[in-house]
């Protein structure tokens, strides 16, 4: 890394606007110039429990979170009782000086295996159940500790505002502690109040206040914390760097592609697309009249994948976002779409199962699901990405997928990806091509829309065109599209879409079936969002002298068997990287590529792999002391 | 060339049972589409599993044939993306009654001006006769072990209540009643359901074409006999005739309170209409202007092979 690595924390009871105060803090740095890594997260619960945002600043690129805060901020009892081990020896916290008293009975949503693993760890440090007593565990570790009293810090703005209301405004405690931290680390003051503006466009009376209070508690910090060790004042900006969100990638992508029909049933973390794109409806058309989403919220994930089939068939690009258990209930109409040939493509925002499982935790545990998912045998294709600006494109990519084979694509993201906030390359729409294949502009003559052709593929009318009336069914059928039972019909039309698994594996470029990033002696294979940390871990290694290797495999099924086999022909030892217990991908591996996997670094607590645990399990594999799965476990 | 009522018959072989009550369904719809002039190529018949879902093969126009329980899902989203085109969802009671039931009652709530009818007849033909939803609890078909254990869904009472806005009955026997019907349930404007009822010969032996004719109570009595009758016949207005609570709540619980009319005396014919709600692209026209002009199907999604949708003011929002 660079000269600035530096890694900030905010938590605070969900609802307590960390989130904002995160955007905000994010926000800030990213005009400063820096890079930006930051990930949220949060319980299934609506207000009360603990939530937290980490965000990573740096002046090179980065794609992961490390272990290590450099500078914490609470409003809460409970961010502090949970993360203040996580914070380096020089680094700092902020937080309220009402709170020292505070004891770990008096924190109702902390639960009691936490609570007796740190009522533990305090006995053996003779210290007592409370925040002075964790606060005192930091300093002794070199941590520094910047107390301020919030309600002292509105009472002196409401008396200097002239403005009562301001003294008990608790819900501005995020704005506080965001300036506070910005104050103590010297970054410029401008680019708060730009980023509140920006924030707050629609509500310029709350923007007022939170900057009258964002530079009250900016000066505060500025002018009473002393001694810290981090100061980031800015570096020139990388020009064409955008700040986005998890969901951006696939919703802008699904915009740029030509998707105008999307169906959902609510669903974490999947939603927030949906409801992105319902809230950019309408689309800018170059020299047309303006376009739209038609954006529909089902009443299941069964009536999801019914519609977008439908509208598939109408030859209109459509779409469905969803997660683990709402897939599971789009399986027998995915089969529909298989023996029916019809382009859909889902995306799979994957969180923790099994059921419900972490609903707001990550996971990858649905890899072998997806790959299997639907009774009987027809072709489909399941593809990942790696990080946000990659799933623009692979967007693109996915639908070019669905119409040239005519086949169902689940593109695979994941909670780690949904709850990021990063910098990144401005995403290029004219990158993106729109292919559609067989689908026909006008039908003249007989049509069978199954018809036996050389490629396997058929030409592909739409309901309602003139001439190119069809059928559709989920029983085997022929070539116009009627039932039919006749052994050797079935036999022909099962070779023909079987056909289209050997045809996606030759006619995708092998730079979309996955991506080389070296390979040595030690060489990951993953697949999906552990792509950032792996490569942060990679750089850290190879600082040190030590090469590692990684391939990504980004198509799934159709298993690209020859090339993923070829590109690994010079690694001696595999290491599978998976955020999941049975390490899916290696099984996948296993089943195609007769080769053993040597080492496996896992995570199933439904948080985020960083690149410092993958570093040091890497570490310990080329030290020939790792055990052959590794389990990660940061992270609270 | 004009087309011919013949034109909107498939070839394919019908295997239904002999007499069984789906004949006169999918004549009466083949008889619609071509009394209404509906270009086949401008028509989807979208089917659910079991006998009834075989109605779209029948048919020559565009035909899907989808999933057990599933029909109005497919079809709902057909329709949104290509509003131009007419579509006719059909499927057993069973099918949408039973595990299609959560569609039907939100299908209510969107009011998409499509047309959904349900093949009745108290059975689960295609996989030997198992009770449906709408045969009634303590009746006994002949493939029951024992008599059936659960009360019986009303069609007609679910449909008002979930807010479809036309509610009708036809019977399979009267073909040309049953057509004019369909014809009424396609121009309506808005969501229209068809309870039809379709003795199964070969499983419902209770609900059979005598029974309905009022055999058994002939031989009690020489007066008129059918058990079904026509609501029109009467002085039954089923129409929304102006906005208002007390005018849609009237006509709301007179069709509840008709279709609760069972055993001697079966009325046929529309229970309920209101046109007064908005039909679903009303909704979205509302939000999206030019929905119906450049609807999903319609819209040039690219120019020479490169997107042709401008994201350029997002893209910029979000520079750094």
């Amino acid at each position: 890394m660079g000269s600035t690595d530096f890694t900030w924390l905010i938590g605070g009871p969900q609802g307590s606007g960390v989130e904002s105060g995160a955007n905000i803090f994010s926000k800030v740095c990213a005009e400063m110039g820096y890079q930006i890594f930051g990930k949220r997260e949060f319980y299934s619960n609506i207000k009360g429990e603990h939530s937290y945002f980490t965000v990573r600043i740096s002046d090179e690129n980065i794609h992961s979170n490390v272990n290590a805060v450099n500078l914490m901020v609470s409003f809460d009892a409970e961010t502090i009782f949970r993360h203040y081990d996580e914070i380096s020896s020089d680094g700092a916290i902020i937080y309220d000086s009402e709170l020292e008293n505070i004891t770990t009975d008096r924190v109702n949503t902390l639960d009691s295996p936490f609570k007796d693993r740190l009522h533990k760890f305090l006995e053996s440090k003779n210290k007592p159940f409370t925040i002075a007593g964790v606060l005192e565990v930091a300093k002794e570790n070199g941590v520094k500790l910047y107390p301020v009293s919030f309600k002292s810090l509105l009472t002196q703005l409401s008396e200097e505002l002239d403005n009562p209301r301001m003294r008990g405004l608790v819900r501005m405690y995020n704005v506080l502690g965001v300036s506070l931290s910005l104050g103590l680390i010297k970054m410029p003051s401008t680019s708060l109040v730009d980023s509140i503006d920006g924030i707050f466009s629609k509500k310029p009376k709350i923007a007022e206040m939170n900057k009258k209070t964002a530079i009250f508690s900016y000066n505060y910090a500025s002018n009473n914390f002393e001694n810290f060790n981090h100061a980031l004042t800015g570096i020139p900006k990388q020009p064409d760097t955008i700040l986005v969100q998890g969901h951006f990638g696939t919703s802008l992508g699904k915009m740029v592609s030509g998707c105008r029909f999307q169906s959902y049933y609510p669903i974490t973390p999947a939603s927030d697309e949906s409801v992105y794109l319902e809230s950019n409806e309408i689309l800018e058309i170059e020299n047309d009249r303006p376009g739209s989403t038609i954006v529909v919220q089902t009443e299941d994930e069964i009536s999801a994948i019914g519609m977008m089939i439908g509208a598939a068939l109408t030859g209109t690009r459509s779409s469905t976002s969803t997660s683990g258990p709402g897939f599971a209930l789009m399986t027998e109409a995915l089969g529909w779409a298989g023996i029916n040939e019809v382009p859909i493509v889902i995306t799979l925002y994957q969180r923790s199962g099994p059921s419900t499982g972490l609903p707001t935790r990550h996971g990858q545990d649905d890899l072998l699901f997806t790959v299997f998912a639907g009774c009987g045998d027809f072709p489909k294709i399941v593809y990942a990405s790696g990080d946000i600006e990659e799933s623009f494109y692979d967007t693109g990519n996915c639908f070019n997928y669905a119409d040239k084979y005519q086949i169902p694509v689940i593109h695979m993201m994941d909670k780690f990806l949904s709850s990021s906030v990063v910098t990144c390359k401005k995403f290029n729409p004219k990158k993106i091509s729109i292919e559609r294949g067989k689908l026909l502009d006008k039908v003249e003559g007989e049509y069978k829309r199954f018809a036996f052709t050389d490629d396997g593929i058929s030409p592909r009318s739409k309901l309602g065109m003139d001439n190119g009336v069809f059928w559709n069914t989920g029983d085997e059928s022929d070539e116009y599209g009627h039932i039919t039972e006749d052994p050797q019909i079935r036999i022909k039309m099962m070779d023909k879409r079987m056909s289209r698994l050997d045809l996606t594996l030759e006619s995708i470029p092998v730079d979309q079936q996955a991506v080389s990033f070296e390979v040595h002696d030690y060489t990951i294979i993953s697949w999906g969002s552990t792509k950032g940390p792996i490569i942060d871990a990679q750089a850290m290694l190879k600082k040190e002298g030590i090469d590692i290797g990684f391939v990504q495999i980004k198509l799934l099924h159709p298993f690209p068997t020859d090339y993923v086999k070829s590109v690994l022909k010079d690694a001696k030892v595999l290491i599978d990287i998976e955020a999941n217990y049975s390490g899916q991908l290696g099984k996948i591996f296993k089943q195609n590529i007769t080769r053993e996997i040597d080492y496996y670094i896992l995570k199933y607590t439904g948080r985020g792999m960083t690149s410092t645990e993958i570093y040091d399990s890497l570490k310990k594999i080329v030290k020939n002391t790792a055990a052959k799965r590794e389990i990660l476990s940061h992270g609270a | 060339m004009e087309p011919k009522l013949a034109d909107y018959k498939t070839d394919v072989h019908n295997d239904w049972c002999p007499g069984c009550g789906d004949f006169g369904i999918v004549n009466a719809l083949q008889m619609a589409l071509f009394e209404m002039g509906i270009e086949r190529d401008k028509a989807t018949i979208f089917s659910g599993i079991g006998c009834s879902g075989k109605t779209s093969h029948f048919i020559n126009t565009y035909g899907v044939h989808t999933l057990h329980g599933r029909v109005l899902t497919f079809a709902q989203g057909g329709k949104l993306a290509n509003p131009d085109m007419t579509v006719v969802a059909v499927g057993g009671d069973g099918d949408g009654l039973g595990i299609g039931a959560g569609h039907f009652v939100a299908a209510g709530r969107r009011n998409i001006d499509m047309t959904y009818i349900i093949f009745d007849n108290g059975v689960y033909g295609l996989t030997k006769g198992q009770a449906s939803p709408t045969l009634k609890l303590g009746e006994q078909t002949k493939s029951l072990p024992s008599p059936n254990t659960n009360s019986n869904v009303n069609p007609i009472g679910l449909a008002v209540a979930s807010g479809f806005t036309f509610v009708a009955r036809g019977y399979s026997y009267d073909v040309r009643h049953l057509k004019d019907l369909i014809v009424k349930a396609v121009k309506h404007k808005g969501l229209s359901f068809l309870d039809v009822l379709q003795p199964c010969p070969t499983y419902n032996d209770l609900n059979t074409r005598d029974w309905y004719a009022g055999v058994d109570l002939a031989e009690e009595s020489m007066e008129r006999h059918s058990r079904i009758y026509k609501l029109e016949d009467t002085n039954f207005d089923p129409t929304v005739n102006y906005a208002g609570e007390v005018e849609v709540n009237e006509k709301l619980s007179q069709a509840l309170i008709k279709s609760l009319e069972w055993g001697d005396k079966i009325p046929t014919g529309v229970f309920y209409q209101n046109q007064l709600v908005s039909p679903f692209s009303t909704r979205l026209t509302d939000k999206i202007p030019n929905y119906l002009e450049n609807p999903p199907a319609k819209q040039i999604i690219s120019d020479n092979g490169l997107p042709n949708t401008d994201i350029t003011k997002i893209l910029d929002s979000l520079d750094v």
